[in-house]
């Protein structure tokens, strides 16, 4: 495992030629942009530029991917207003910024971009949040990922326990397996920023089908019980609003090992929104759905229904979680008829449950029991 | 009764009356006649406190303050010095509602002899039979005041006056004899002043200091504001001192007295002056001792009225003054003479109201004076002020500041007719909002309203309310809705600006950066954006700037002679009151020479406005306009850049040479006359040119 063969460096040095590649082409996508600014400025036009309207009134169902996509409205971001042009000025200076970074052969975070445009005098940003936007623009507008733009995001993607062995290139250009419970400590496998085929591939999974999971605590929980092992599954903590290479994992894994997907969240509206993102695609991301979504992937729980069925410790729905339910009976994601059912009868609920709470029932009723009930009902077990 | 050991207690005096054995039965008719002497002045102030303004200890301070610093600013004007009143509130050490009250002023003085007149006997005055504008008017006010301090404390008056510096200073403590409604002398001394002359009051009273809408720091501020030539110093009675200071060195214009108007007068008046008058004939009586009365309406008068010429006037019966009385109402003639009145003037309202809400910093202020006007016989004239934004809050009702006489009303405001007025304008127009268009609207602004007459027609003795006429609340009307214009052109002009201002930052650092960082990314030239910052702006856009400079001399810089206003007429430039009086001969001259020497230690010289105006054309196609620029009246112009077609009183106007996309045209204006910061918004027009198109200034109607 630890042995640098020749053979294995080429493959690295031929991967990260093939990653480099990606990010000259992109760079050259990016210069696209600007030319068109450019070039309207050439011919006396006020410049403009447009990309879908990021919004949850925007997004359609594509029926060859079986994810949510962007539909065909657009927003125009023109120099005619101020707003307008500041937006023009930013998507020049990233554009600047991101074409120096390819041909210095750097990378960089998310955040160290937004503290970089601190310096960007005018085209400064509000918050973090604005410059990640943009660069989710810029994905959409050049049809290239962000990482091809050397742009990563900030934290890791999360966890992961299972009879399953992954081969890692690590950053001294070394393939190196990992066995997801032998060569691991009790948090589980770290999945990296990067999990495309150039960085990760499985070796090798022996396991009946993946649970990805809200929290923390519920993680350690199935952890601690075993229940990757008695119940032949792979572990994957989301941590809360799942990354994009934690999706990216749950899909490739899904899609190459042919391992069946289920969700296992706390029963409130923000919730729901972690699966609709790891099943149908988030609205931010709605442009690259097709390669992080699980079309397949299912919910387990834990539902309104299982509240008073299992007759769960509850807490009052604030009126923010009111609005947010609401909000979900109009999200086109959710306009089935067990969202609608479950969604309508949270509100009249009034109450919402977490994960946790079955500990109830004691320590291993959520293995013992809970689960097995779910999956059962759901046809995995 | 010894009032002098009598504390005040609320009832006191209706207790007092019952103060006779009942269990002694006497004759009736005894009874009353007794009774019929014992109404003294004590009784007669208890049964009309509230008319007095003495109702409550916090109304009585206010009411002393007011009556002492009304008559101080009467006096000094009458005496032609510019005001300096002292007033000071002590709280009396081992009382707990007794305090000190000590006003002074630098007015000509009280002769000694009239001292205890003045001071301590009611309805003694000077004013009473005069007829023009003046604060005090029934000679009540101060002896009611020095009366309620003996009442409640038992302490005299202590009043101190000198009349010329060559004259000793006489202090006097003055005692009033209730039952006789006498003043007496308690006691004299000649004591060291470093005055030349004035008056100076102490009294002792129980009272009560408040803060708030209705308080003597409140009255103060208000007083300064429509009097910016005094200077009024207070120190409260936690010893912190407000210097109101003075906005203007030169005095208001003295108010002349007039003959009586027959549309104003009363049967008993005419009687009376029929008795008194040295006329030996009707017609001559009529033109003598009348105002606005000719030998034409005179005689048509009698003709009316069925008299003949030859009865004596002192012959009249009542049937007689009866007819007289009626065809004073039946025949035309002319308007009461004007010069009565003492109006303050827009420039000078504006300086008060500036210098009382710098705190408030806002952001526009509008004043008007309206033309002198009638209501049944007697003159009156009317000014506002609008005082905008700033800190001012916007979610309440507007504050509303009335006076009359240059006097602050502070009480009755609901009661008012200056306040319906105000009421009775559809201030949604002016963007002020006002539930259903009527009412005090509310938003973030202060209204001033000043009634000068000389007979304000108050609701009721206490002088708090001035009474609804028709006359003056369109009066009132028509010169709110002058200002309002003026300030939602004000309004409507920076939420213009601001929404361009937006675009100005655009085209003029947004866009070249756009530009700079494409060409960078692309490695090639930085595009031109001349085009496409006109197709962006689409206006023309026009800035303006005021500046103040002080002109070392007395005469201000020569300028242009064709620009100079006509030789004003006096009586115009005396209702104006600006600081610049225009003389007859020489056509101008400004008020250097007499009234800025009289205030020591203020250096020489005059300030000059200037005003910057600059038009750049943001449109693809070229523009040719008129713009016209106000300017205050009756100023002298020292400098008009470039060439402009006409410099009327109102306004300057240039015909502006063609400016093609994105051309400049700068614009200038200078002026001596007034006073650094008096002219500090400029309303410019255009003319030939859809407004839609211009930033900055609105279409030219003709200067409405
Ligand atoms: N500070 C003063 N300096 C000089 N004269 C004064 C002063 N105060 C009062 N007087 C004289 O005393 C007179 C009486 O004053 P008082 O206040 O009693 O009556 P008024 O001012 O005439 O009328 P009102 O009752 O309306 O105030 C005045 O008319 C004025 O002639
Ligand atoms: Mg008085």
């Amino acid at each position: 495992m630890e042995v640098t063969s020749l053979a294995a460096k080429k493959k690295a040095a031929v991967k990260n030629k093939a990653a480099n590649d990606r990010a000259i082409i992109a760079a050259q996508a990016l210069e696209t942009i600007a030319g068109e600014i450019y070039q309207d400025l050439s011919k006396k036009e006020i410049p403009s530029m447009t990309i879908p309207t990021r919004t949850k009134s925007n997004i359609e169902f594509d029926e060859r991917h079986r994810v949510w996509k962007y539909g065909k409205n657009l927003s125009k971001r023109s120099a005619k207003t101020l707003d307008g042009a500041y937006m023009l000025l930013r998507t020049m200076y990233m554009t600047d910024f991101i074409k120096e970074m390819i041909d210095a052969q750097k990378s960089s975070t998310l955040r160290e971009m937004y503290y970089i445009s601190e310096g960007w005098d005018m085209a400064k940003f509000g918050d973090q949040s604005e410059s990640d936007n943009l660069a989710e623009d810029l994905e959409i507008i050049s049809g290239h990922l962000r990482e091809d733009f050397k742009l990563r995001p900030e934290e890791n993607g999360a966890s992961v326990m299972g009879n399953l062995t992954i081969t890692e290139f690590t950053r001294n250009g070394v393939a190196r397996d990992l066995h997801c419970q032998d060569d691991v400590g009790d948090t589980g496998y770290n999945i990296p920023y990067n999990v495309e085929k150039e960085k990760i591939t499985f070796k090798n999974v022996d396991a009946d089908f993946v649970i990805a999971i809200e929290t923390g605590g519920m993680y350690a929980r199935l952890v601690e019980n075993g229940f990757d092992e008695k119940f032949r599954s792979i572990l994957v903590h989301l941590k809360g609003q799942p990354a994009r290479s934690t999706r990216r994992f749950i899909k490739r894994i899904n899609e190459e090992a042919g391992l069946p997907v289920v969700v296992f969240t706390d029963g409130d509206p923000w919730s729901f929104r972690i699966f609709a993102s790891v099943a149908y695609g988030a609205i931010k991301t709605a442009h690259i759905s097709e390669y992080l979504a699980t079309p397949s992937a299912q919910y387990l729980g834990v539902t309104p229904s299982d509240i008073v069925n299992y007759d769960l410790p509850s807490d009052k729905l604030t009126e923010r979680d009111v609005a947010a339910l609401k909000a979900e009976l109009t999200d086109p994601r959710f306009n089935d008829e067990m969202w609608k059912n479950e969604i309508e009868f949270q509100l009249q609920l009034g109450k919402k449950s977490e994960q946790q709470a079955l500990a109830k029932y004691g320590l291993d009723f959520v293995t013992d029991t809970y689960l097995p009930e779910k999956l059962a009902e759901i046809g995995i077990l | 009764m010894g009032c002098t050991s009598l504390r005040y207690r609320p009832g006191w005096f209706s207790r007092t009356r019952l103060e006779r054995d009942p269990m002694v039965p006497e004759p009736i008719a005894t009874e009353l006649a007794k009774k019929q002497k014992e109404i003294s002045v004590a009784e007669f102030f208890e049964r009309n406190k509230q008319v007095l303004g003495f109702d409550s200890p916090t109304r009585a301070l206010i009411t002393a303050v007011k009556e002492a610093v009304d008559n101080a600013l009467d006096a000094c004007e009458e005496a032609n010095v510019l005001p300096d009143v002292y007033v000071e509130i002590t709280p009396v050490e081992g009382t707990e509602d007794e305090f000190r009250l000590i006003i002074e002023d630098n007015g000509p003085g009280v002769v000694k002899r009239q001292i205890p007149n003045v001071f301590a006997r009611l309805l003694y005055g000077s004013r009473f039979h005069a007829i023009r504008q003046t604060r005090g008017q029934q000679g009540i006010g101060i002896s009611a005041v020095v009366l309620y301090s003996q009442l409640t404390t038992g302490h005299h008056a202590l009043i101190t006056s000198r009349i010329a510096a060559d004259r000793p200073t006489h202090c006097v403590e003055l005692a009033i004899d209730t039952k006789k409604n006498e003043a007496e002398i308690v006691s004299e001394t000649r004591p060291e002043w470093d005055k030349a002359h004035g008056t100076r009051i102490e009294v002792q009273m129980v009272a009560r200091y408040v803060a708030g809408r209705q308080s003597v720091l409140e009255y103060l501020r208000s007083t300064s504001i429509v009097n910016p030539h005094a200077h009024i110093v207070f120190k409260d009675p936690k010893g912190q001192v407000w210097d109101f200071e003075r906005a203007t060195d030169v005095l208001p214009q003295i108010p002349e007295d007039i003959k009586p108007h027959p549309h104003g007068v009363e049967r008993g008046t005419i009687l009376k002056m029929a008795r008194e008058t040295k006329a030996r004939k009707l017609s001559a009586f009529l033109r003598t001792e009348f105002s606005s009365i000719g030998s034409r309406s005179g005689k048509e008068i009698l003709d009316k009225a069925g008299l003949k010429d030859a009865i004596k006037p002192k012959d009249l019966d009542r049937d007689q003054i009866k007819a007289l009385h009626g065809a004073f109402k039946q025949v035309k003639v002319m308007a009461p003479p004007t010069t009565c009145l003492s109006p303050i003037g827009e420039q000078l309202t504006k300086r008060g109201l500036k210098k009382e809400t710098v705190d408030i910093s806002p952001e526009f202020i509008a004043t008007a004076t309206r033309p002198p006007a009638v209501h049944s016989g007697h003159p009156f004239q009317i000014e506002v002020g609008i005082v905008y934004g700033g800190k001012l809050p916007k979610d309440e009702s507007v504050k509303l500041l009335r006076f009359a006489n240059r006097v602050p009303l502070l009480y009755q405001q609901g009661g008012c007719g200056l306040t319906k007025a105000i009421e009775g304008i559809d201030w949604r127009r002016y963007g002020l909002e006002q539930r259903g268009g009527r009412g005090v609207p509310n938003g973030p602004a202060i209204f001033l309203v000043h009634i000068a007459s000389s007979k304000v027609p108050f609701t009721s003795e206490a002088k708090e309310a001035v009474a609804s006429i028709e006359e003056i609340e369109d009066e009132v009307k028509r010169a709110f809705r002058d200002c309002a214009r003026h300030m939602s052109r004000h309004l409507r002009k920076k939420e213009k600006r601001a929404k361009t201002s937006e675009k100005f930052k655009l085209i003029s650092q947004v866009l070249p950066r756009i530009a700079e960082k494409s060409a960078k990314v692309l490695e090639k030239p930085v595009p031109d954006l001349t085009h496409i910052i006109c197709k962006i702006m689409d206006v023309v856009w026009i800035e303006d700037k005021i500046e103040y400079e002080r002109w070392e001399g007395s005469e201000p810089p020569e300028g242009p002679k064709a620009y100079q206003p006509k030789p004003a007429k006096k009586k115009e430039a005396a209702v104006g009151q600006t600081t610049l009086l225009v003389e007859e001969e020489s056509g101008l001259e400004v008020a250097t020479n007499g009234h800025v020497e009289k205030s020591e230690g203020k250096p020489k010289g005059i300030w000059i406005t200037t005003s910057t105006i600059e038009v750049t054309n943001y449109m693809l196609k070229s523009r040719k306009f008129k713009l016209y620029a106000i300017k205050p009246e009756g100023v002298v112009m020292t400098e008009v850049e470039p060439k402009p077609s006409a410099v009327e009183d109102r306004y300057v106007v240039w015909d502006l040479p063609k400016l093609g996309s994105t051309e400049k045209a700068t614009l200038k204006f200078s002026f001596a006359g007034l006073q650094k910061g008096d002219f500090d918004d400029n309303e410019l027009f255009v003319e030939g040119i859809n407004d839609i198109n211009v930033v900055g200034a609105d279409e030219w109607h003709g200067g409405d």
